[in-house]
Formats: structure tokens, sequence, C-alpha cells
């Protein structure tokens, strides 16, 4: 019991106190790099110095809002591709037998187990100018020149696709599992056309799986870095690149620390909807 | 009665089909072009274990791999030790006052994005190093508990996972039978979710071989990871012996999942 409170108070929730408490500090040249949490006044005495500078320039500057909108769009984007990929994949695996959805699920599951890093650098190899993609669309006549997809926006979708898949795919897969068919079979018994009977009685059974695998795409990928590092360009910077820069180039503790929080803020706030979604859903079932 | 399956359609058929593709292809390409003579990727020039050759004289990499191997080794004990507990507590000690914060806290490095998590552990240990004087700068120790700090969120979640399909009523009857709450943990617990801790060791350990954002943060300025070393070299465009280590470590990774298998089958038919 100890063991268990001393390591989660300690290894988690002071380090966040720590960050909080550097937001609220002022940068400033010199070792620590923030001012000191209490200010002494001619007398001595001594009192608390909250600087809220911080979150207002998070607020203002027009670099943090531009990283905002393209994580935003980025992690969107990468839920929406792979809910469009996912779903009929995980449709096709509950419809096989079991043994054979056990072996389907696997080979989903496999590549996760490589290190992210390696799997990030095959699609470098696959999408530089003179790598696979290029040469193949060259080779059968689509294309004269060599395609630069690597460090473009496409690149990091095609990366964080890859990456975020499986956390789409189980859950939804989960749910559809539980999906009795003898339910589509009395809709199309009634007269209802096939996709009439998915999108009215498939498709809300396994909603509760499909945001499941929404959040968990969406919310890790709001603050990814090494993906749009690898794959992406020098042009667009998201909220983990603008943190590490903030941190490591310009030595900005507090404004990474203010970064930090309201990262972390936004994404408490996706999930705590994600469970009154939930039970919502699971009340109406 | 079971549900019946839903039915196969053309189109997910072809959706499934294609999707593997698209996980597997990258990885083909990648092992195979471990073995082409040629520097440049879209030249095959012959067969050749040239790459795997330079990999073993590579001296700061066979450094930086020991030092990733002892990180990972450790620091998933660690997280095996404390999430054992953890699950222990949260799956088995029904309701206590902070349970909820406990289980909110334990569970959110599921989802904290690498970068808050090593920025605030960074934090965590200068604030501690000017209060204390230790951890003296950063190295192999906050690079340890820093990925046990996290991993321990996997193996509880997993050991977890384990506990609840375990009948309570056996640990029950153990101390019925005047067994102390150590020994019906150690006697009867314990062998029944080993499965569990031993996938969650694999899981902790995994993560932490893989872990390149939070150690960029923690450690030290003269010991560097493997993957932080892979990481910056990558960084700079390809290079042929980075295919061959990742063809090293993808067969590294399938023997390991092959064991564990084997050695579930065994536990299960015994």
């Amino acid at each position: 019991m100890l063991l268990c409170w001393s390591w989660t108070l300690g290894l988690l929730l002071l380090p966040l106190v720590i960050v909080l408490r550097i937001s609220l500090a002022e940068p400033r040249l010199a070792q620590p790099p923030y001012s000191p949490l209490w200010r002494t006044d001619v007398e001595g005495a001594a009192s608390l110095d909250l600087r809220w500078d911080s979150y207002r320039l998070l607020l203002e500057d027009p670099v943090y809002a531009q990283a905002w909108w393209d994580s935003l769009g980025l992690a969107g984007g990468t839920a929406l591709l792979c809910l469009l990929l996912a779903y009929p994949m995980a449709w096709a695996i509950a419809a096989s037998s079991p043994g054979r959805r056990r072996t389907l699920l696997l080979l989903v599951m496999l590549p996760f187990w490589t290190s992210l890093l390696l799997r990030i650098y095959a699609w470098m190899g696959l999408l530089a100018p003179q790598g696979m993609l290029s040469q193949a669309l060259i080779w059968s006549g689509l294309r004269d020149l060599p395609l630069t997809l690597l460090h473009s926006p496409p690149a990091v979708f095609i990366g964080m696709v890859y990456a975020y898949l499986p956390f789409m795919l189980l859950p939804i897969h989960a749910s559809l599992e539980k999906l009795d068919a003898q339910l589509l079979e009395a809709a199309a018994d009634l007269g209802c056309p096939p996709w009439l009977a998915f999108l009215r009685v498939a498709l809300p059974l396994s909603l509760p799986g499909v945001m499941a695998g929404t959040v968990l795409v969406f919310v890790p990928a709001l603050g990814e870095f090494v993906i749009p590092d690898l794959l992406g360009g020098p042009g667009t910077l998201l909220l983990g690149q603008v943190l590490w820069n903030e941190f490591f180039v310009n030595r900005a503790w507090p404004i990474a620390a203010a970064l930090a929080l309201t990262l972390l803020g936004s994404m408490g706030l996706v999930l705590a909807s994600h469970q009154i979604l939930q039970r919502r859903l699971g009340q109406h079932t | 009665m079971k549900p019946e399956r839903v039915r196969p359609g053309a189109f997910p058929r072809l959706c499934l089909w294609s999707g593997l593709l698209f996980l597997y292809v990258p990885l083909a390409m990648l092992v195979l072009g471990s073995f082409n003579a040629n520097r440049l990727a879209s030249v095959w020039s012959g067969f050749s274990l040239h790459w795997y050759a330079g990999l073993v004289s590579n001296e700061a990499l066979l450094q930086a791999a020991g030092l990733s191997l002892l990180v990972a080794a450790t620091s998933a004990t660690l997280a095996v030790l404390a999430g054992t507990q953890l699950a222990f507590v949260l799956a088995r000690r029904g309701v206590f006052r902070g349970r909820a914060l406990l289980a909110l806290l334990s569970t959110s490095p599921l989802v904290m994005p690498e970068v808050i998590l090593g920025l605030s552990l960074l934090l965590l240990f200068t604030g501690m190093e000017d209060l204390f004087g230790w951890p003296q700068g950063r190295g192999l120790c906050t690079l340890i508990l820093a990925h046990a700090s996290f991993t321990v969120a996997f193996v509880s979640v997993v050991v977890q996972a384990r506990l609840a399909g375990m009948d309570p009523q056996l640990e029950e009857a153990a101390r019925d039978l005047g067994a102390t709450p150590w020994r019906s943990f150690r006697d009867v617990t314990l062998p029944l979710i080993l499965p569990g801790v031993v996938a969650g060791w694999l899981l902790a350990f995994t993560l932490s071989l893989d872990d390149v954002v939070i150690a960029s943060f923690t450690s030290g300025p003269g010991g560097s990871t493997l993957p932080l070393l892979i990481w910056s070299k990558v960084r700079l465009g390809l290079a042929p012996e980075i295919n061959a280590l990742a063809t090293l470590l993808m067969l590294v990774v399938m023997l390991c999942l092959l064991l564990s298998a084997w050695l579930f089958n065994r536990a299960r038919s015994d």
C-alpha cells in the first residue's frame, strides 16, 4: 500500500505539481532558469510570487494558436482515417471463424511489438524521393519525376495511421464480435435494405467501440512527437515539437510547463466527456 | 445461445487484406534493404551481409545497446514489483479512501504524451537535486526511475486483467485454512497470476527499449541509449546499418514472443 501511494504521488502527481509551479514563474537567465516562488521585500517579509505571463503568452502569440490548430487537425484526421480503415477490417475479422480470428488479430498486433522508431524509419525508406514508392510510380509510368512525400504533411498522416491503427481496430472488433447477426437478418426479413440495416442496427450497436477507439487514437496523437519529427517537414510545428523547442532550444521552462499543463487539461476534457457519453449510451441500451 | 457472426462482405475483406499489406510491406522492405549491397535503397546491387558486419565492430552502438538492455531489465523488474502490488490493491482491496485518485493517477501514463511525462520527470529530478543533492546530474539512475515510473501503469493493467479472471474465493480459502496474507499471496495468488506478471514484465521491457522521448529528457550527457542513437542517426537520413539493426531487433522480438507463447501453452497444458 505504501509503495503504491509513494509511487503514484511521488513519481506522477508531484512532478505535475512542480510543472504547475514552474509554469507560474518567470523565465530567467540563471540556474535554474525561472524566478523563485517566494519574493522577499525590503523588510524581509516573504510573499508568494505567481505570474500568469506564460499562459497569457500562449493565448496571445499566434505561433501557439497555429500549433494547436495543426495538432488538432492531425489528431482528428488521424482518428478519422484510422476509423475508415479499421472499421471494415474489424468487420472482416469479426466475420471469420474463431481460430482464424485469433490469427488475424495477432497479425494486426504483431507490428506493434517492433519499435515505433524503426517502423517509422521503414516509412522513411518507402517515402524518400529515391525510395520504393516513388521508384514504383516512375517504373509503372504513372510519374516522370521522383515523388517527394517525405517531410510533408501526407507523410505524417501515413505514419500516424500506421502507428495508431491497432488502437482503433481492437475496441471496434470487441464491440462487433458481440453483435448478433440475427438482428441484421431480422431487419432484412422485414424488408430493410442492407445499407440501412447497417446504419440503423449495426453501427449504433458498435458505437461504444468506435468512440473508445477514437479517444484512444485522438488523445495520444495530440501530443505525438517522434512521428512528425521524423516524417514531417520543417514548416509545421506541432504541440509536442513546440514544447520540445521551448524547453531544449529556448530554455523557456515556464512556457514549456504552461504548454504541458494546457495540453494535459484539454486531454482530460476529452477523456471526461468520453466517460459521460459512454455512460449515457450505456443507459439507453 | 451464442450470437451468430456477422457476414463478411467483399468490401470489408478487401480492406482487411489491403490493411494487412499496409502493415507489413514497410517492414518487408526494411528487411530487404538490410541485405542490399548498395548504399542507395533504390538500387539493388546484390545480396550482402556487409551492413551486419559493420554493426559488430561499431563500438558506440554496442555500448548503447548494453545500456539500453540494462535500463530495460532493471526498470521492468521495478515496474513489475510496484505494478503487481498496485494491481492487487486496486482489484482486491474493495473500496478505500482515495481509491479513485489512485486508479486515476496510476492509469494516467497510458494516455499521457511522452513529452509531458519526460518534462515533468526531469523537473522532478532537478528539483530533488536542488533540495537533497540527489540524483546528481542525470544518468543511469534517473533513466531507470523514469522508465519504471511510466511502465508501472502498463504492468498494473495487465496484472489486473489476470486478477479479474481469477476466483477470489481461492485466496479466502487459503486464509480460512490459516495462511498469512503473504503466504496466501505467495502460494495461491502469485502462481495463478504469473502469466500476467511475465507478460507485464515483457511489455515494460519492450516499452523501455523503445522509448526515445522520455530518455532524451532524463538521460545524461554521457550515456546514450540505443533508441537515442538510432534517432539521432535516422534524423540525418537513411542508413543501411539501421536496416540491419532493425532486422536483428525484429528477430529478437519474434523469438521472445514465440518463447512466451510456448511457455504459456505449456503452463496451460500442465
